[in-house]
């Protein structure tokens, strides 16, 4: 029995288990199968990623004919990624679901479509044939749906899940194209048929090729403008499911760039340009609308598409290096991609549980209403302050190493490059700055006002710190944020293999060596910065030892009664920023008129608003939905009618030809009148 | 002798402020207090007991000992002439960078931590302008790694040396970003007034309102090892190699003292912008650093 039926064996087998076990055990079910694809899966990528791929074809039938599983570097790297983050999520959502017992048949739905899941994105990764590859897409897409519909008592959810079930199509529909575009001219479904088609034609059709998979990726990765769907989804899917989604989920449209990127004979330049220009737009973007969210979700998953900027910017590098031949810019470019792959899927599943944590602890998402969670829970808000420092990019943290390693290569670039490719790399640089800068802005504001200072809201219930089971898995995954943060030499090492597919052409013996050592000393400059820390604390305990501490309340300039309320809020925090850049944003604006001489209650509410979505979704959905709609009339719910529509349907298909004959003809005569 | 920087800059720390407010007391024709009041004042706060905030937690204390860990190393990434740093290495003013981030992080989220609405106001404007005058760090490092082709402090500092006249103004502009950067960073005149005594203007001094005993001390000596550390930044531009220690030294000691005066003498004939003209004024110094990278393209000859 080889792998492939061993892993649909078995996800058949638990999902059939599934519907039998009662419901406490269907978290364990599914945590139990995840664990087993997840060891399989895992023994064919480790071995990728040290140089021995796997490569096997299956007979798919007459239709299909071979498919190709090809496991590479590439696909290794992805699958371990994607198998930590699936792991600590069912971790995570085996305890998470718990407060969702009794309704037995949704939780065997969601738990199936989990692990379902797991196994079509294992297919996404292996699978090199341009059909499987769109069945284990859609079945990935389908099931991603399931899952975040689970509260789908809830209008807004069932909104978010059918908003990305269509722009999910969309992405469907490009990548059908582009395979069919190629399988038309080749006649084959493998990858590689990708690689043969573009070498034999020109650059700029390859470019054209190039772009129609870009797009479809980039709906899934959530570049701007394709990021709508992700502020709705994220939000309503349960955290588990969330954090999931945003750490694996969306990387596989970085996965299908850079394999696309990989198959693609072309120009690099071109690409790396265009992936440089959008990767700037998309994290600048991304973090400027999460810094004005209010729901500690939403804002998440605003700065998914910061991230996702960040790491585009690091492939666009890479295209830029290939393009100029320089190997030390790709090699950084791919290997900070690849690295901020995996330190997002780290922190940003990370940040999500805790806010599902939050959220189960306190019922609302509303940072506005939270505040002092730290007393109550000291655990589950450390947990968050080491994701937040680790995705504002900060040492001694993981989102650091992959930023230094873009970082490093933008600078290589500018100052080995021409006029022409600084004046895209420097534009970067400031974008990778402000994008880090508008990221710390963003997450003081969410540490500082959800878990710092007072209650700002009377919240319903009694707050505690969550139960070991739940803490576990965060656990987890702050060790590997810190472990990369503190030897990220070894973390570099491992990406060497997968980058050099990418560099294949050269000899990649001196990067990786001079990239190691440079990172040696910034893992020595991390512990020295720890040790520090300890020891100016140490200090402070030793001088401190004798003086006199007393606990008084907050200092508010003499007044004596400080309340809650008047503590300083997420809105006002952000205001300053937000009057700088309020002609990019869309903020809806309500608020009642102060009437006489002594007013009464007031209401004031803000809506921050995508203006892109605004004008690029709405507007022309807008319009055709008016030009649709002047054809209701035809659906009017007549069976008569509908079979008439059928008649007529067949008449013209029948007419058709005849009536293009009658044409040919007249022209016909009319060329004969001429002569 | 690495260790040259760190003990030249712990030593200018010694003095700076002092020297700052001895400038400003004459300009202003007071007698004014001594040059090494502020270290007495430290002193003082090092041996005095602490009053926390009873909405505070844990993160209001360790802040100001991980603030001040992360400016000492950044200290050690400071070249002086000759000598690099306790720790360098290519691309370590990122480190730099974002390493002091890490302090205002942490400062930034004590001041929210004790619940003040006025150190929420103080906070949510240090993280926008640190926001905004990172970007100017990042493309002035950009352009001298483009004029020497090198990408850490040390190398780009000793592959610096000035040739034609459009340098000299590069050089002159990239001193200007930061002694300006140093202001902002600092909360000095024309950003933020030390001295004010309103709570609503102020930036840095209410993020610390409710810091007491050994956190104020350190975080005020901080700012002493701030401005001793751009200061030694600056000196690197005219340290060129080929220096023997007893010239780098001198050179050194007369960019801080000159940099000191150069504050003293904003501070007090400088008002305080309003602060809703912070912003432009902050985000004017990336146009400078653009300026420079223009500059440094003309010298290198890749535009003409």
């Amino acid at each position: 029995m080889n792998v492939i039926s061993a892993i649909i064996i078995i996800t058949i087998f638990s999902t059939l288990l599934l519907t039998m076990v009662n419901e406490g055990w269907k978290g364990n079910v599914a945590l139990i199968t995840v664990l087993v694809n997840g060891v399989i899966s895992s023994s064919l990528a480790v071995p990728a990623l040290q140089g021995v791929f796997f490569d096997q074809v299956l007979y798919g039938g007459n239709v299909i004919g071979q498919i190709p599983i090809r496991v590479d570097a590439l696909s290794g790297w992805f699958i371990l990624v994607m198998n930590f983050t699936v792991v600590t999520g069912v971790l995570y959502g085996r305890q998470y679901m718990k407060h969702y017992e009794n309704q037995s048949a949704n939780l065997t739905l969601h738990f199936a479509s989990y692990m379902i899941n797991h196994v079509a994105m294992i297919g996404i990764y292996c699978i090199q044939n341009s059909f499987a590859f769109l069945c284990v897409w859609e079945l990935m897409a389908i099931s991603a749906f399931l899952l975040i519909i689970f509260e789908h008592h809830k209008i807004e959810t069932l909104k978010a899940g059918i908003n990305y079930l269509i722009q999910s199509h969309i992405c469907i529909m490009f990548l059908t194209f582009g395979f069919i575009w190629v399988n038309s001219f080749t006649g084959s479904f493998d990858f590689n048929a990708i690689t043969a088609y573009t070498s034999s034609v020109s650059p700029a059709v390859s470019f054209t090729l190039f772009l129609c998979f870009f797009i479809a990726f980039a709906i899934k990765a959530g570049f701007v403008p394709f990021h709508t769907w992700l502020p709705y989804a994220h939000p309503v899917a349960p955290a588990h499911v969330s954090g999931m989604m945003s750490g694996v989920i969306i990387k596989l449209g970085i996965y299908g760039i850079l394999r696309v990127l990989l198959l693609i004979k072309g120009d690099f330049m071109t690409m790396g340009y265009f992936i440089l220009v959008i990767s700037v737009i998309t994290g600048v973007y991304g973090v400027m609308l999460a810094i004005i969210q209010h729901n500690l979700k939403k804002l998440l998953a605003y700065h998914s598409i910061e991230n996702i900027g960040i790491i585009g910017i690091g492939i666009g590098l890479g295209c830029v290096g290939l393009g100029l031949n320089n190997p030390f810019l790709a090699f950084a470019g791919f290997a900070g991609a690849m690295l901020h792959t995996l330190n997002h899927s780290l922190f940003k599943s990370l940040l999500f549980y805790v806010a599902g944590t939050v959220y189960q602890a306190t019922h609302t998402l509303d940072i506005e209403k939270l505040g002092g969670l730290i007393k109550k829970m000291p655990q589950t808000s450390t947990l968050f302050l080491v994701g937040a420092l680790a995705i504002c990019g900060l040492p001694p943290f993981n989102g650091f190493i992959s930023e230094f390693l873009i970082y490093s290569g933008l600078f290589k670039g500018i100052s080995t490059g021409s006029f022409f490719s600084t004046s895209f790399l420097v534009p970067s640089v400031f974008g990778l700055a402000i994008i880090g800068g508008m990221a710390m802005l963003c997450f003081t504001k969410a540490f500082g006002i959800v878990f710092l200072g007072k209650e700002r809201h009377l919240l319903p219930t009694l707050i505690r710190e969550a139960e070991f089971q739940k803490l576990f898995p965060k656990y987890l995954i702050g060790a590997m944020i810190i472990i990369i943060g503190l030897l990220p030499q070894v973390f570099v090492k491992l990406v060497t293999m997968p980058v050099s597919l990418f560099l294949n052409e050269y000899n990649l013996s001196d990067q990786p060596i001079e990239f190691s050592r440079i990172l040696q000393w910034v893992s020595m400059a991390a512990v020295l910065f720890i040790l520090l820390c300890l020891v100016m604390l140490l200090i402070k305990k030793v001088v401190t030892k004798s003086a006199e501490i007393d606990v008084a309340p907050t200092w508010a300039c003499g007044y004596a009664l400080p309340s809650p309320r008047q503590q300083f809020t997420a809105n006002s925090f952000v205001r300053p920023f937000r009057k700088l850049i309020l002609p990019l944003l869309m903020m809806n604006k309500k608020e009642g008129e102060i009437k006489g001489v002594f007013p009464g209650v007031m209401h004031s509410e803000t809506h921050p608003y995508d203006k892109l979505e605004a004008t690029l979704i709405d507007l022309p959905l807008m319009h055709l939905r008016g030009f649709i709609g002047r054809f209701k009339f035809l659906q009017n719910g007549n069976p008569q009618f509908y079979i008439l529509y059928g008649v007529v349907f067949i008449f013209f298909i029948i007419a058709l030809p005849l009536f293009v004959n009658a044409i040919v003809y007249v022209i016909e005569l009319i060329k004969e009148i001429g002569k | 002798m690495n260790i040259l920087s760190l003990i030249l800059i712990l030593c200018a720390s010694l003095f700076f402020t002092g020297i700052v407010i001895r400038t400003k007391s004459i300009l202003s024709g007071r007698k004014g207090p001594g040059i090494f009041q502020p270290l007495k004042d430290i002193w003082r706060l090092f041996r005095k007991g602490a009053v926390y905030s009873q909405t505070s937690s844990y993160i209001f204390q360790i802040a100001p000992s991980i603030y001040f860990a992360s400016v000492l190393i950044a200290i050690f990434l400071i070249p002086v002439g000759n000598h690099p740093g306790i720790i360098s290495f290519r691309g370590d003013f990122i480190f730099f960078a974002y390493v002091l981030a890490l302090g205002k992080f942490f400062m930034i989220i004590s001041a929210m931590d004790t619940g003040s609405s006025f150190s929420g106001m103080g906070a949510s404007r240090e993280a926008l302008y640190s926001l905004l005058a990172e970007p100017a760090f990042f493309i002035l490092m950009g352009s001298f790694a483009l004029l020497t082709g090198y990408s850490s402090f040390y190398e780009i500092f000793s592959a610096l040396h000035f040739g034609s006249s459009i340098s000299y103004a590069v050089g002159f502009l990239a001193a200007i970003v930061l002694v300006i950067i140093a202001l902002i960073e600092n909360s000095r005149m024309p950003i933020d007034d030390p001295k004010t005594h309103l709570e609503l203007t102020m930036i840095h001094e209410v993020m610390i309102l409710d810091n007491s005993g050994f956190d104020l001390g350190l975080i005020l000596y901080a700012t002493n090892l701030k401005f001793a550390m751009y200061g030694a930044l600056i000196a690197n531009f005219f340290l060129t190699p080929g220096y023997e220690w007893y010239y780098s030294i001198p050179i050194f000691i007369g960019v801080q003292f000159v940099f000191a005066i150069t504050v003293g003498i904003i501070e007090s004939f400088m008002a305080r912008f309003r602060m809703n003209h912070n912003p432009q004024y902050i985000f004017m110094l990336t146009s400078i650093s653009i300026l420079i990278f223009l500059g440094v393209l003309l010298i290198l000859g890749k535009i003409a």
